[in-house]
């Protein structure tokens, strides 16, 4: 697959002298879902911000279907929808117009069955007419997706898309996520939910303190999570571990008095059997033993708390 | 180009006029009527003649240009503002459209509204005062031209205003008092001495006096001074508006 996001060494600078991104280098691969997680404050609204348009990179590049963001920022910005994460939206206006308004702004001629769909694809054929002002939450939530579809892009950034919104709306937004991957759009959304990067991401990336921690495949991520490792605390120090348990791959910690072994919990075997006949065999006495399971949060948690 | 874009814009605004078309024409209608009966009746009554012009007809122009004036500035700084308010701005500034098409859509729109109102108020007048337009052409020019200038001095009071109350004080503290004071109702030639000489301070002296002149071919300073006028005020209000567009200030960071 190409990538259809280039992202190098982008840096952004606050005149105020934060610094947003600090170097990022990211590729989004054409009809990916990519799901970026960061803390508050980690800079991903920032990073779309600069994607999109709005904010202007201190340094590096960025190109979106082989055009560059600043020379070429008509070519993108055709390509590029955006669902920002406040609801912005004029109040006053019905939501039809509104959603019209944002398709003739991108340079599109006027196409009222093209909106129609769209509305009807997102449950708000019945409130076409209504006055944005008169939505639920919910609903201006569409309002917004709508218009960030109105112009036909091939990628869409949903900043923070279910932030704030109760467990039944989010299952519905990742339905029209799905939706919208199968239509072949590549999607990159903001969460700080792990469990929605679970749920819909192709991939996911850490971002913190404006720095990509980790861009991983979510199903390498997920094997990672399907390991358990097992402490194995022993009465005495040992100083290496010893020829007849090689085969194990075990991790010795610096003042010998623990092992610890890692294992497939989906595999057949996990091979903690043998290995605790081997140890009594090997004259190791074992005074404790633990598991524990590595998941995408402790992955996160770690990453996070590594650059803070 | 993104004509598209500019037709969105510009169409989007003139329907936020329709919407409100009472208040948008009614309420000049009213108070044209309101400022001929008090000056014109009123005082006009003592005054007799301005210049060999009776004084009901004289205050036409300084009337029209008086509201296109403020309805100009007023449409075209709420215009952009208002985006700006609601956060629908993020919209204006990912889509493929550059500076001067947004520019194209807010001040044709606001500079369209205010060419509106000042038609009507000049129908107005036909109902009050015997009228004749002595050039006609020079007449519509003027107007254009201010309307054109006001709505991009509108439009940067927009883009500069951090609340609403910063979108009225300009407005208010100085765009008024100077048309006011700019001989709207009356020749700076009837002030004393000095403030003759302050008046000539006043840039909108310069618009309404060549307004005039286009009405009744008499005027406070040539026609050639008032014309130069308008064009230093409009490239004036064109080259602040292109540094926006080149710094971002205060729309793009």
């Amino acid at each position: 697959m190409s990538s259809i996001i280039s992202i190098q060494n982008l840096r952004k600078a606050y005149p105020g002298g934060f610094t947003a991104l600090k170097g990022v280098n990211l590729e989004i691969e054409q009809g990916e879902i990519l799901a970026l997680l960061g803390p508050n404050g980690a800079g991903k609204t920032t990073l779309i911000s600069t994607v999109c348009g709005i904010t202007v990179p201190t340094a590096g590049t960025v190109t979106v279907g082989g055009f560059d963001t600043m020379t070429d920022y008509r070519a993108t910005r055709d390509l590029i929808g955006l669902v920002p994460q406040e609801i912005n939206l004029e109040p006053f206006e019905t939501v039809f117009n509104s959603v019209s308004f944002s398709r003739g702004l991108f340079g599109k001629p006027r196409n009222d069955a093209y909106i129609n769909r769209i509305l009807e694809q997102l449950s708000l054929g019945d409130k076409k007419d209504s006055k944005i002002m008169a939505l639920s939450g919910g609903m201006k939530r569409r309002v917004l997706i709508a218009k960030a579809l109105s112009h036909e892009p091939r990628v869409l950034f949903l900043d923070e898309p279910t932030a704030g919104v109760d467990v039944e709306l989010r299952k519905d937004m990742w339905d029209i996520v799905a939706g919208l991957k199968a239509d072949g759009v590549t999607i990159i959304l903001t969460t700080h939910y792990i469990e929605e990067a679970e749920a819909i991401a192709d991939r996911v990336g850490v971002i913190n303190g404006g720095e990509i921690l980790l861009v991983q495949d979510k199903s390498d991520l997920m094997a990672q999570m399907g390991q358990k490792q097992l402490q194995i605390a022993i009465k005495d120090p040992v100083a290496e571990i010893p020829d007849a348990l090689s085969a194990y791959a075990l991790e010795r910690s610096e003042d010998g008095i623990s092992l610890t072994y890692t294992y497939d919990t989906t595999g057949e075997r996990t091979g903690i059997t043998t290995l605790l006949n081997d140890l009594a065999a090997a004259g190791l006495v074992m005074t404790d033993l633990q598991t524990k399971q590595s998941s995408l949060e402790d992955i996160f948690v770690g990453l996070v708390k590594e650059t803070t | 180009m993104n004509i598209y874009a500019v037709q969105t814009i510009y169409r989007a605004e003139m329907k936020r006029f329709f919407r409100t078309i009472m208040q948008s024409l009614i309420s000049p209608v009213i108070s044209t009527s309101l400022y001929f009966i008090v000056f014109g009746a009123a005082i006009g009554s003592r005054i007799d003649q301005v210049e060999g012009i009776s004084y009901g007809a004289f205050i036409v122009p300084g009337l029209i240009m008086l509201s296109v004036m403020t309805q100009a500035t007023a449409n075209a700084s709420f215009g952009i503002y208002f985006p700006k308010f609601t956060g629908t701005i993020y919209e204006l500034l990912s889509a493929p459209v550059n500076f001067f098409e947004i520019v194209l859509g807010y001040v044709g729109a606001a500079a369209t509204k205010a060419m509106f109102i000042g038609v009507i108020i000049l129908i107005t007048a036909f109902f009050f005062v015997d009228l004749h337009i002595a050039h006609p052409m020079a007449m519509i020019a003027f107007l254009v031209m201010t309307c054109l200038s006001f709505a991009l001095l509108g439009f940067i009071i927009g883009i500069w205003a951090g609340n609403f109350e910063q979108l009225q004080l300009i407005p208010l503290l100085v765009i008024t008092p100077l048309v006011f004071l700019g001989g709207s109702f009356y020749s700076i030639s009837m002030l004393p001495g000095i403030w003759q000489t302050i008046a000539m301070f006043n840039p909108v002296v310069y618009l309404i006096s060549g307004f005039r002149w286009a009405f009744f071919g008499t005027a406070d300073v040539s026609i050639g001074i008032s014309l130069a006028a308008i064009a230093l005020f409009t490239s004036g209000c064109l080259a602040v508006i292109g540094w926006i567009f080149r710094t971002g200030w205060r729309i793009r960071q």
